[in-house]
């Protein structure tokens, strides 16, 4: 059982919660995840680390509900329990020295490129972070991404924030020359679709681009298979292998396929979940 | 005593047509009157070959004798000393390759049914009450375990009466390994896993879940943080091979460790109650033939498909699952396909619709020493079907052995021994079970368990003197 510690609501549907974890704060890498379970009978999730504190023992992770599980997580606050976690889960991904590194995030991605770029920064590193969402309100840890890339630029659909546009296109741009200039290497986290279109633009300029991959997993060590995914021909376990890939390599039309695959009963799980809620508050 | 010479006694079982469409014990168990007269059959031999079929030797005459003379607990008692998994080992045991199959009574009345009174006096020692009595250690060292199925059990269970402190670190949510998350509740109710660890935990054994050793602490950690005096790795061989045939990704197909693991580990068979989803179409092919193809063949009968297939590309002669299985699966309706390789899967859309087969014929015998399969030309066709579940064999997990340096391997992944079978590369390390031997079976990992718990405890008093 992991206790939270605190919460933070940073849209209408993602949090952030810091919990009291202190075997994988000791041992998480930037990149790394978890797998949470909410309650018995529950599903095993993966979430990434957001932030973890070796000294205190606090692991943050940043949590869109989108299903029964994250839902159910976001009815949690300080003080309750998340009845498991295991972690730290797949591989620190590996991003070469020198040059300009830019991180691209969508959705929970944001979170996630927040202890990659904290790393890259202790490291020395030049980086620039993108980060996008349908309008301002959805944006999430701009501050907190600011303090530790040298250039955070914001992309909204609307214009309600920063740059009126796709992510993409803005890193098209830069590909182009505008400041703060060429990418040598990307660093692709969040929906399929974005990481996709990363990768085709990227590809393009032949800037080389790592992608984290998030398909279904169940048990994150290896002994599944659930979680494969094809990389440059070969099958290759997401949860053990990466969840880093080289993006240029990964059979995206396989990924976005499998990860429709209980499109339906996640629906009913949802349903289900929300006529026990109607009961109880009946 | 009258030495009674006449058959085996049947295990009662309940009827196919019921018990294909739940997930309840299949075997109902003897009734004391069953038992009795069943353990009258044995001859008590001078030469006891059964003795010699048992990894671990439990004494089967003495044990006969027990339950032939109603002392239960005596019976229970010879039993738990030879074999801590007796409840587990009475299901799942493959006796008629092992105890039963050399039993003198075997050739003209068929074999005393040694694994059916184990699971009978087990079954009495768990209905006995309990006291909530809980022993301490008394030695000082600490003794880390990594994984908890049936060799990490064992292993935890003799040195916990060894007077060590026991620690066992699992790596999923819940203990007991291939036990909890590969076979069936049909087959070994999970009420049978839990009342085993909790007699480890009355003995002063800690569990600790989510934790695995090689990511969330190192084994490094383990000696110089922890203190610990001695590490037994029984990680199990849980990784799942694929055959590398096109379609593999396609929506619809399993390994079966994923299949299995959705429905024992997250009860997916009371979706959306719990809610780890599982789809089970009409038709469903399981290729392989080992006790694990037939485990995921009946389970998905029992999730409601209509056609459940295993598919194999040698002959009946050539299957590894336990007979009684094997008997079970077809009377609950399974469809064998032998001599039958998958070449490919079909899919439509992202999801299967077909698994492309080539009928086989044997040849000569292979490097196994069994005939090999070999294609027939322009045999090809194609079963219809919504999902394919592929059960063509584990190999032990490298995570452990890639954080860990020291720790050698065979080419294949198993871990190196010692020539006492138990110590690893590393000092203070051992290890047991699958992750020694590639996957085997229970009472080979409860053996190995057992061993390597005799070698820590003389290794650490030996250099204690
Ligand atoms: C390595 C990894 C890291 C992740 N990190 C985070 C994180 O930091 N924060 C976070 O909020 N989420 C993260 N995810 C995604 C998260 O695991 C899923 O959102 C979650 O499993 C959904 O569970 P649910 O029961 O709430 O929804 P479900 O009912 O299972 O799904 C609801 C909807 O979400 C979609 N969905 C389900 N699983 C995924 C997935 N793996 N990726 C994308 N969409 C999915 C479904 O298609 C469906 O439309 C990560 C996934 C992986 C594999
Ligand atoms: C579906 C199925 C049916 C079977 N049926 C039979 C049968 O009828 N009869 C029979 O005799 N045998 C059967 N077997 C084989 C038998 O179950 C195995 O041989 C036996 O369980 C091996 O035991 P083990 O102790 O080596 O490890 P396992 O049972 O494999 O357990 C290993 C445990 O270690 C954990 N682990 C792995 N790595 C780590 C780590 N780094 N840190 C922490 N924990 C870790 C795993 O999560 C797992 O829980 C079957 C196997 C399967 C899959
Ligand atoms: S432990 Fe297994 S092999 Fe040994 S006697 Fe019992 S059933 Fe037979
Ligand atoms: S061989 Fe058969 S009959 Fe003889 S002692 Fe063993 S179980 Fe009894
Ligand atoms: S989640 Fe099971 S192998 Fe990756």
């Amino acid at each position: 059982m992991v206790q939270i510690i605190e919460k933070r609501q940073l849209t209408p549907i993602t949090s952030l919660y810091r919990v009291d974890a202190p075997l994988i704060a000791k041992a998480a890498r930037a990149g790394q995840f978890v797998i949470v379970r909410v309650r018995e009978g529950g599903e095993r999730i993966p979430l990434t680390i957001t932030e973890y504190d070796r000294e205190t023992g606090l692991l943050t992770i940043v949590v869109q509900e989108v299903g029964a599980t994250t839902r159910r997580l976001g009815e949690l606050g300080v003080g309750d329990h998340i009845l498991d976690m295991v972690g730290p889960l797949g591989e620190a991904p590996e991003i070469p020295s020198g040059g300009h590194i830019v991180g691209v995030g969508g959705g929970f991605g944001s979170a996630a490129l927040l202890c990659l770029m904290k790393e890259l920064r202790e490291r020395g590193e030049k980086t620039t972070v993108i980060i996008g969402a349908r309008e301002k309100s959805l944006l999430i840890l701009a501050d907190e991404l600011a303090e530790v890339t040298d250039n955070l630029e914001i992309c909204t659909d609307d214009g309600s924030a920063g740059f009126k546009g796709f992510v993409t296109e803005r890193l098209q741009q830069m590909i182009d020359g505008s400041p703060p200039g060429y990418p040598d290497f990307v660093i692709s986290i969040g929906p399929m679709p974005m990481m996709r279109a990363v990768e085709k633009t990227t590809a393009a300029a032949r800037v080389p681009c790592t992608a984290s991959l998030d398909p279904l997993m169940v048990d994150g060590t290896g002994m599944c298979g659930g979680c494969r995914v094809t990389v440059g021909g070969e099958v290759k376990f997401a949860c053990v292998d990466g969840p880093f890939f080289d993006a240029h390599t990964v059979d995206f039309d396989e990924a976005v396929a499998r990860s429709k695959m209980y499109v339906k009963e996640e629906q009913k799980a949802a349903d289900c979940q929300r006529s026990a809620h109607e009961e109880e508050a009946a | 005593m009258p030495v009674k010479r006449v058959d085996k006694t049947p295990m009662p079982v309940r009827e196919p047509g019921q018990r294909a469409h739940d997930f309840e014990e299949v075997n109902a168990g003897y009734c004391f009157a069953h038992a009795m007269f069943e353990a009258e059959r044995c001859l008590r031999c001078q030469d006891p070959v059964c003795v010699d079929g048992c990894p671990v030797r439990v004494p089967i005459a003495e044990f006969m004798h027990a339950v032939a003379a109603n002392d239960l607990p005596k019976a229970a008692e010879i039993l738990r000393h030879a074999n801590p998994l007796a409840a587990i080992c009475g299901r799942v045991c493959p006796q008629e390759s092992q105890c039963e199959m050399n039993c003198h009574m075997t050739k003209r009345f068929g074999p005393v049914a040694i694994g059916h009174l184990e699971r009978y006096v087990s079954d009495w020692e768990m209905a006995q009450p309990e006291t909530d009595e809980v022993k301490e250690p008394w030695r000082e060292e600490k003794i880390a375990i990594i994984g908890s199925g049936p060799s990490g059990l064992v292993c935890a269970g003799e040195l916990a009466r060894l007077g060590y402190h026991v620690t066992v670190y699992e790596a999923l949510h819940a203990p007991g390994g291939v036990l909890r998350y590969g076979i069936p509740e049909f087959r070994l109710p999970n009420k049978i896993l839990d009342w085993e660890i909790k007699q480890l935990e009355r003995m002063g054994v800690e569990f600790v879940n989510n934790v695995i050793i090689g990511k969330t602490v190192t084994m490094d950690q383990l000696f110089k943080e922890y203190g610990f005096a001695a590490v037994f790795i029984g990680t199990g061989a849980g990784l799942p091979k694929f055959m590398g045939i096109p379609g593999e990704s396609l929506n619809g197909v399993y390994s079966a460790n994923e299949f299995l693991t959705r429905i024992n580990l997250m009860q997916a068979f009371e979706f959306p109650r719990s809610e780890t989803p599982l789809k089970v179409g009409k038709r469903v092919a399981v290729i392989g033939s080992g006790n694990t193809a037939m485990d995921a063949v009946r389970s998905a009968l029992r999730l409601g498909a209509e056609h459940a297939m295993v598919v194999y590309r040698r002959s009946e002669k050539e299957m590894t699952a336990r007979i009684e299985e094997y008997e079970h699966a077809i009377e609950e309706g399974v469809e064998m396909h032998w001599l039958t390789n998958p070449v490919e899967v079909l899919g439509e859309d992202g999801w299967v619709t077909g698994l492309k087969c080539v009928k086989m014929e044997l040849g000569e015998p292979d490097e196994s020493g069994r005939a090999r399969p070999i294609p027939i030309e322009g045999s090809e066709f194609v079963f219809p079907v919504d999902n394919v579940v592929l059960s063509i064999g584990t190999r032990p997990n490298p995570l452990l052995v890639k954080s860990t340096p020291g720790l050698k391997t065979h080419s294949w992944g198993g871990l190196l021994v010692d020539e006492r079978q138990v110590e690893t590369s590393v000092k203070r390390v051992y290890a047991g079970g699958d992750a020694v031997t590639g996957a085997a079976t229970v009472i080979l990992a409860a053996g190995a368990g057992k061993r390597a718990a005799e070698a820590i405890h003389h290794d650490i008093q030996t250099e204690a003197a």
